[in-house]
């Protein structure tokens, strides 16, 4: 695949967590009882007529702030096409007036993506297929689900600005992530309200040209739209190195199989007949919907990176070796509040982060509950050398457990207490008890340095710092008295 | 030719305000008012084919609950006891709505529409449904698969359509009132061809929810009536606003009954004289006749040309097609209606299609679909829409001399069954005076004037600008006044007796 770059287009549906369908009042829930949220609208009986829920109206506006769009007065149209799960035999959907245009979403790692479009539309019900081992052709029966038809969805579509699969999962996570945290979508793949449409081509490094696309569906986690895309651009590149051309189609990912199978080609593709929805007005975003569109925008995740990146190198300066992972970390787990409530503590903000993303992130969920002024002094404490690295862990994870005071907490265990006297009497226990050892230690022998420390720990019962009882025989070897208190 | 319904005797044929009133107050109940209807029905539909569907049962029971009211005092509504025969395709709880198409035959839908509750709400007792041309898509109900309702006025003739079997049952006495649904003129043009009064209200003013949509940007539900003031009263309880039909306009009904008695004095009538030149000499000279009926009333009559509106009717077989195409891509066979299995699912589709839509609808989604096909579109659909705006330009133009217009109706009167089913060209040139109204979403109505070729009834219609009905029911009460009482169906000329 060398000297080849892969182009990838991005389609996303995201289902909106509104109350109820787009067009009609009947509940938007995953997993009722089949066919049980339905009425004459949604179930396209003759005589119905859609109404636009204005709830579904501000959340794609939001959605469009969000990624910075151009929100524009727009309209509905008719997509026809027959198939048995859409109740109307046509989807009403925006066509080339999107509610949202233009727009940008900034990934981790530093590019930013280009938005097309993200504009609303109905969902369809679902099929389910019995017999002939559950494939379309070869079904005995099929089964219709109406519960979801009529379901408020997003299609966000980004520009052929993402390269490769890794950029594409990252594109879908931060956006799932956005989408999350404007409470716009719950985002969950494994329930289909967050559905990926791959489009794929492939050019020669330094090309300017796109080359023909392949549209891959199928695609129910990001683990398959990683996979399908290098699979789907390695078939490609096969085929143009054999002297080949790619044809434009649509291709069905396989996961068991893991490749891409062609669905239809650009000739097979439906006419789908467009035209203005009849039984809709225009939607005009008046003041009252954009207002209620970004009411209590919360902070975005490219804007809480932004904001831990500032902390920890303000002034732009560089953000130290391992702290960018760290901070994607602990802002797509929702823990960013924390450092950011422990820094304004005064604690110091790379350990806060450490301990955010790492000890923090195992059970991020109760995390997210931890009192923050806990939180700061705790890392301020670790931070005084009151605590080791390794106590500390064990007051954090006390702390998400159960909550409570860190100092209080680290008592209990036993942690605090062992004061710079009992530190000294420690190390001089070991010292007497192992003559050898610290002769060989002074003598320069490094190693044995980790040896004392460990003898330490254990008498200690792994209360001492770690730190301060290295410190402490530094100064031992030195000839100097350790001196309480001079440790840092 | 005679006027239709002797037989019935006036004791049935009551304009529907005065049995409201006799209803009210108590001099009569309900339930003998319907009765006498049934009767009727049973009487005359077995030649006329008026109805699809009697609701006798149902009628029965809200006959019954009108006179309760009564007997309690509580007001049972303006139109209490009224017996209303509705077309086909307003959906009803009560009854099967079909549309006139084996593709729906049997099927009941689980609510009512807007304009049946409303209806209901103001006592109104619904005795069945009437035949049409299937899904609303023709000019004579000769398009019904289940076969053509008869002009009461002559047996040989077609009521006209879509709305024929309303037409008839209103103009046979069967009922005082019916709704029917007006596309392209299927209220209006039965009417005249029927002699009663037919109204195609401004697009937006009925509530659509639950009219089986024929072309949604074009259809408008209406009342059909022996007198100009039951038309009134009738679109004044089923019009105004409602929020289940996001095109319906934010506004009340239009009061109506009020302006009856206000005259045309001063005011500035155009008649369009281009659509005096093709009409048959009878309905040409009604529309003439009406003018001076006006004039002589004191408005201020002129002639006007307006070549544009004559090009809507090749518009309109592009829109209304297009329109159609989508709306009846549903019946599919899956969910409710006729069903024809096939191996697969496509298969099941296009069997249930082809055995459940007649001709007539074939043609139409074929037209439709075409129409909108990529590569295609621009050159029909697109062109189609400016020609739309281009009139509603013209319409703006002569509204700006006159605040309504006069036209024929039809450019005939009732032709024989079986004249124009086998050439559509001929057929869809019924509409051709009535379809600029609807392209422009503009109010129009039918007034029964004066008779014709053969003796048939003559319709003068009377269009407006949007939500111009008040002054358009003003011009029609003046014409029905001046009216040859010939011309109309013997339900008025006897209450007038
Ligand atoms: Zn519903």
């Amino acid at each position: 695949m060398s000297g080849w770059e892969v182009v990838v287009g991005l389609e996303v549906h995201a289902e909106l967590s509104t109350a109820t369908k787009l067009f009609c009042g009947c509940p938007n829930r995953f997993g009722a009882e089949p066919n049980t949220l339905v009425c004459p609208v949604c179930l396209g009986l003759p005589g119905s007529l859609p109404v636009l829920n204005r709830r579904a109206v501000e959340l794609a506006m939001r959605i469009g702030k969000a990624l910075h769009c151009d929100i524009r007065p727009s309209r509905f149209h008719r997509k026809n096409y027959f198939y048995p799960d859409m109740p109307k035999d046509y989807q009403i959907s925006q066509y080339d007036e999107p509610v949202n245009v233009g727009g940008y979403l900034d990934l981790p790692g530093g590019r930013r993506i280009g938005i097309e479009r993200a504009h609303l539309e109905e969902d369809t019900g679902k099929t389910t297929h019995l017999g002939g081992g559950g494939r379309i052709h070869g079904a005995e029966r099929a089964l219709v689900d109406y519960n979801r038809a009529g379901v408020p969805l997003v299609e966000i579509v980004s520009r052929p600005d993402i390269r490769g699969a890794e950029e594409a999962r990252a594109y879908v996570a931060e956006l799932r992530d956005v989408l999350v945290a404007t409470g716009v979508s719950d985002g969950r793949m494994e329930e289909g309200s967050l559905r990926v449409d791959a489009n794929v081509s492939v050019r020669r490094e330094g090309t300017g040209e796109l080359g023909t696309r392949c549209e891959v569906k199928n695609l129910n986690s990001l683990r398959s739209l990683g996979r399908a895309i290098e699979h789907e651009a390695a078939r490609q590149v096969a085929l143009l190195e054999a002297g080949g051309e790619v044809v434009q189609e649509t291709r069905h990912w396989n996961e068991d199989e893991g490749r891409t199978s062609s669905m239809r080609s650009k000739e097979e593709s439906h006419d789908y007949r467009y035209f203005a929805e009849p039984d809709l007005v225009a939607l005009v975003p008046d003041e009252q919907l954009l207002e209620a569109a970004g009411a209590g925008m919360p902070l975005l995740p490219a804007e809480r990176r932004l904001r831990l990146a500032e902390l920890l190198a303000p002034r732009g300066g560089d953000v130290p070796a391992g702290a960018a992972d760290q901070i994607v970390t602990v802002v797509s787990l929702g823990l960013d509040d924390l450092v950011v409530a422990a820094a304004a503590a005064g604690a110091d903000v790379r350990l806060a982060l450490a301990r955010a993303a790492n000890e923090a992130a195992r059970a991020p969920e109760a995390a997210r509950g931890l009192d923050p002024a806990a939180f700061a002094a705790l890392v301020r404490m670790e931070a005084a050398g009151r605590l080791s690295a390794t106590q500390s862990k064990s007051v954090l994870s006390e702390l998400i457990e159960h909550g409570g005071d860190p100092a209080e907490v680290a008592g209990r265990l036993g942690f605090e207490g062992l004061g710079d006297d009992a530190l000294e009497a420690a190390v001089e226990a070991v010292v007497a008890a192992h003559p050898e050892e610290w002769d060989r230690f002074v003598g320069g022998e490094e190693k044995l340095a980790q040896f004392l420390l460990g003898q330490v720990m254990r008498s200690t019962g792994g209360r001492a710092d770690g730190k301060a009882v290295a410190a402490l025989l530094a100064k031992r070897r030195q000839g100097a008295p350790a001196e309480p208190g001079s440790r840092r | 030719m005679s006027a239709p319904g002797g037989q019935g005797g006036a004791g049935g044929s009551r304009p529907a305000l005065e049995v409201a009133q006799a209803v009210r107050a108590g001099e009569v109940s309900a339930r003998d008012v319907l009765e006498q209807a049934l009767e009727q029905i049973a009487g005359r539909d077995g030649e006329l084919r008026c109805f699809n569907a009697v609701t006798a049962t149902a009628a029965r029971a809200a006959a019954e609950a009108v006179d309760g009211r009564v007997a309690r005092g509580e007001d049972p509504g303006p139109l209490a006891g009224v017996p209303v025969a509705l077309k086909d395709n307003l959906c009803t709880r009560t009854a099967p709505t079909t549309c006139s198409s084996r593709i729906l035959e049997g099927w009941v839908p689980p609510y009512d529409a807007t304009v049946v509750t409303r209806l209901a709400a103001a006592g109104a007792v619904v005795v069945g449904k009437t035949n049409m041309d299937e899904f609303a898509m023709g000019s004579s109900t000769e398009h019904s698969a289940f076969g053509p309702t008869r002009n009461p006025w002559d047996l040989t003739r077609v009521p006209g359509g879509s709305s024929g079997g309303s037409a008839a049952a209103v103009a046979a006495g069967l009922v005082p009132v019916a709704l029917g649904s007006d596309t392209g003129g299927s209220i209006r043009q039965p009417a005249a061809l029927c002699g009663v009064v037919g109204v195609k209200p401004t697009y937006g003013v009925v509530s659509r929810f639950g009219l089986v949509a024929f072309a949604s940007s074009l259809d408008q539900v209406g009342p059909l009536a022996a007198t100009v003031e039951d038309a009134a009263a009738v679109l004044e309880v089923v019009g105004g606003h409602d929020e289940l039909d996001s095109t319906s306009l934010p506004l009340p009904a239009p009061r109506l009954r009020e302006v009856l008695a206000e005259g045309v004095g001063g005011m500035r009538v155009g008649v369009l004289s281009d659509m005096l030149a093709d009409a048959s000499p009878g309905c040409a000279a009604a529309v003439r006749a009406a003018a001076e009926a006006l004039t002589a009333a004191g408005a201020r009559v002129e002639e006007v040309s307006v070549p544009e509106l004559l090009h809507g009717l090749s518009a309109y077989y592009v829109v209304a097609p297009a329109e159609a195409s989508s709306n009846l891509a549903r019946y599919d066979g899956v969910r409710y209606g006729l069903r024809v299995e096939g191996e697969d699912v496509e298969t099941m589709n296009a069997r249930t299609r082809a055995a459940g839509f007649g001709p007539e609808v074939k043609r139409r989604i074929m037209l439709g679909t075409y129409a909108l096909s990529a590569g295609y579109y621009e050159a029909y659909y697109g062109r189609a829409q400016k020609v739309r705006a281009v009139v509603a330009e013209a319409f703006a133009r002569a509204y700006l001399g006159a605040e309504v217009l006069l036209a024929p109706t039809s450019p005939s009167v009732a032709f024989p069954l079986g004249e124009k089913t086998a050439d559509p060209l001929e057929m869809y040139l019924a509409d051709l005076y009535t379809i600029p109204s609807n392209l422009a979403g503009h109010p129009a109505m039918s007034v029964p004037f004066a008779l014709g070729e053969g003796g048939l009834p003559v319709g003068v219609q009377v269009l407006a600008p949007a939500l111009g009905e008040r002054e358009m029911f003003r011009v029609g009460a003046v014409l029905e006044a001046a009216a040859d009482p010939k011309a109309r169906a013997p339900l008025a000329a006897g209450a007038r007796a």
